[in-house]
């Protein structure tokens, strides 16, 4: 769940669009690069593009009695790396915004610097250090989406914070008050949200191996249990 | 059935567990949590107004449809992306054997 049409100051507002303008410029350049130098990879950008508009569609009960939905960026920022997700985040987030009333534009930036920027940063980072400490790929996969989903909606519960601290405790105690709104509830559904990418991930590795391999996801040695097992069949 | 396939499924019935579950056992409206927020806003600051509007705004009842089709599109989409490789996958197996030898053709029914 977004923050709201209008429900930032407009100082807030701009300083987060201009926050996250570089990197939905710089995303663009990445996605415009990928296609170029690696056409092949176009369709996978664009699947990995879609299974962001899809879960960012369904909106999901949680354990708080509220409900929100995840992100879908936690896949492609694995796949491609985060700069591509900045931009495809972004659209997702326009047709949310222009199309449903959800989400907004004058809090466009702040969305697209929590959802688009923040959340693959943190997958990203999140799978190369499992990947490092020795983490499967699934397990990788895994933390990089549940993570990423909850690190979304932590920062959006900091931009209203700081947009609305609170009388008596000000900007720590409104951190509280919209963490246990947003990233409570998006306990249970980062969850999902990792399940469901670990799904596709192995959908993938089953009918793409060649292309994971060539993204660097799966690696050509040990390392990738399901490929090695079938290469060992042929 | 496969034990991948299994693992599949299972991880399907842990998602639907994870959304059903709250419905049957958590008391509550369900309402978006973003307009939780908005009331929490109003409740703190009730000087807040927020300055901007949607520009179009669907009934709840058109939204919940556009809702639907953003999942049809990208679902929609998905689905190409893996018939397209499902095809590629095959069609390269039975062609050149040496070109794949991640491929072994028995495998690749579900």
């Amino acid at each position: 769940m977004h923050i709201a049409e209008g429900y930032l100051p407009p100082l807030h507002a701009a300083a987060w669009t201009v926050a996250a303008a570089p990197f939905v410029v710089h995303g663009a350049r990445a996605v415009v690069r990928r296609v170029r130098t690696d056409p092949d990879s176009k369709l996978l950008l664009g699947a990995a593009g879609a299974f962001s508009f899809v879960l960012s569609a369904l909106k999901i009960p949680s354990v708080t009695g509220s409900c929100s939905h995840p992100t879908g960026t936690g896949l492609g920022a694995v796949l491609f790396r985060p700069p591509v997700m900045a931009l495809l985040g972004t659209i997702v987030l326009f047709f949310q915004a222009t199309l449903l009333a959800h989400g907004g534009l004058t809090t466009l930036g702040a969305n697209v610097f929590s959802m688009a920027v923040v959340g693959p940063w943190v997958a990203y980072g999140v799978f190369v250090l499992t990947r490092r400490l020795g983490g499967g790929l699934a397990l990788g996969v895994f933390l990089a989406a549940a993570l990423g989903d909850l690190a979304t909606y932590c920062v959006t519960s900091v931009q209203l914070a700081l947009a609305f601290p609170d009388a008596a405790s000000g900007v720590a105690g409104s951190i509280a008050k919209f963490g246990s709104i947003f990233a409570v509830t998006q306990i249970p559904l980062a969850i999902s949200e990792g399940l469901l990418t670990v799904l596709i991930m192995r959908l993938l590795i089953r009918v793409s191996p060649a292309e994971l391999t060539r993204l660097g996801v799966l690696k050509p040695g040990p390392a990738a249990a399901p490929v090695t097992v079938k290469e060992a069949g042929a | 059935m496969k034990r991948s396939t299994l693992v599949n499924w299972l991880i399907v019935l842990a998602v639907v567990a994870l959304a059903g579950l709250p419905l049957l056992f958590v008391e509550g409206e369900f309402g978006g949590a973003d307009g939780i927020a908005a009331e929490q806003i109003a409740a703190d600051h009730p000087d807040y107004q927020p300055w901007f509007a949607p520009l179009f705004e669907p009934s709840a009842e058109v939204a919940s449809g556009l809702f639907a089709l953003q999942a049809a599109i990208g679902a929609g989409f998905i689905g190409y992306y893996f018939g397209v490789a499902r095809t590629k996958r095959r069609l390269t197996a039975a062609g050149t054997d040496d070109a794949t030898p991640d491929t072994p053709p028995a495998d690749d029914t579900r």
